[in-house]
């Protein structure tokens, strides 16, 4: 029986191929991909500017405090971490147009009238508060902010936030805004 | 009949020896590996970032600042304490050294690029608020108020 002869394959080239491929993960990964949760700060007031005094109304600010031993109180009382993204969500949504809640504001945005709640979280944290449970609070108070944009995407687009047009997210973002607001550190309780 | 068969009206040529390949592509490798940084400052403070759910991807590293806050590491610790300290580049500062840091950090920019500069914080989750709030407070000052609070992501509870 006659065997064909299979012809060798030249495998000089599996170096270049492996090199190739080397040289494609060195430059794809990133060392040390950084994240976070991203802030801005309110600018330092003018000293020679007057002051304007914003007047808030009450119902439109929800005080969120976390004392020296890392208990949270959410608009005067006691309360636990897992019940704060509920709390800010019914605060910032307030679906049953309750009076003691935020009341909202019809807003021009890319030509169409939507409600805006005027609502703002005021957070404010001792010197004595640990980093663990700041960033803990920060997180939830972003979760309630991000839940409500992806109902409201849901509703009005049937899809959540991230799957949707870059325009549209920033119509979103305005309609439902993070309004977190970092206050000067206090002094209350020890120092440390 | 020639060794080979088949062959025999063509005159051999000698093949290229393929076994210096390996060397070639070592030495590109070596070539890359000194060239990459792989981190341009070291570390001095223990950072033990908190965890979040929440976090976003800094998008452009290179126009980002650090701020380190923790603890000193062990061998460093006989000299600075166990005190929460702020790193800045390579070394320990305090929060008035935060405003010559930032500047540098600006000038170092094209122009165009200084009102997307990003600091990130990175602090230590055993850290106590007071000194956050402090660089917090000279960050504004200085007028940087694009912040990042660092952390690691994990999965949902």
């Amino acid at each position: 029986m006659a065997k064909k002869k299979t012809p060798q394959i030249n495998s000089s080239s599996t170096a270049d191929i492996a090199f190739l491929l080397l040289c494609y993960f060195l430059m794809t990964t990133t060392m040390g991909d950084q994240s976070g949760l991203q802030r801005r700060l309110p600018p330092i007031p003018d000293p020679n500017q007057k002051q304007e005094d914003v007047k808030v109304n009450r119902r439109n600010i929800i005080i969120v405090k976390i004392n020296s031993a890392d208990k949270l109180f959410a608009g005067n009382e006691a309360i636990d971490v897992a019940f704060l993204k509920d709390k800010i969500k019914e605060f910032l949504s307030n679906p049953k147009d309750d009076p003691n809640l935020p009341e909202k504001e019809m807003k021009e945005i890319e030509g169409k009238m939507y409600p805006v709640s005027k609502g703002v979280i005021s957070l404010q944290n001792d010197r004595g508060t640990s980093y663990q449970a700041y960033i803990a609070v920060q997180n939830e108070l972003v979760k309630a902010v991000n839940e409500l944009r992806d109902e409201y995407c849901m509703q009005n687009y049937g899809k959540k936030f991230l799957f949707i047009s870059e325009d549209e997210q920033n119509i979103v973002k305005k309609v439902i805004p993070q309004n977190i607001s970092e206050a000067e550190p206090k002094d209350v309780g020890k120092k440390r | 009949m020639s060794k080979f068969g088949g062959s025999n009206s063509k005159k051999d040529v000698p093949g290229i020896s393929s076994g210096s390949l390996s060397d070639i592509v070592f030495m590109l490798l070596f070539f890359f590996m000194v060239t990459t940084q792989l981190r341009e400052t070291e570390n001095k403070v223990v950072v033990k970032l908190p965890e979040a759910t929440e976090v976003v991807k800094l998008e452009r590293k290179d126009l980002s600042a650090n701020i380190n806050i923790g603890t000193p590491v062990r061998h460093l610790q006989a000299m600075f304490g166990t005190d929460a300290r702020i790193q800045l580049n390579d070394s320990f500062k305090t929060v008035d050294d935060i405003r010559d840091f930032i500047a540098a950090e600006r000038d170092a920019m094209s122009e165009a690029d200084r009102s997307y500069m990003t600091v990130n914080l990175r602090v230590d989750e055993d850290v106590r608020m007071g000194i956050v709030s402090d660089v917090k407070q000279e960050l504004r000052r200085c007028s940087a108020l694009k912040i990042m609070y660092a952390a690691r992501k994990t999965g949902v509870q």
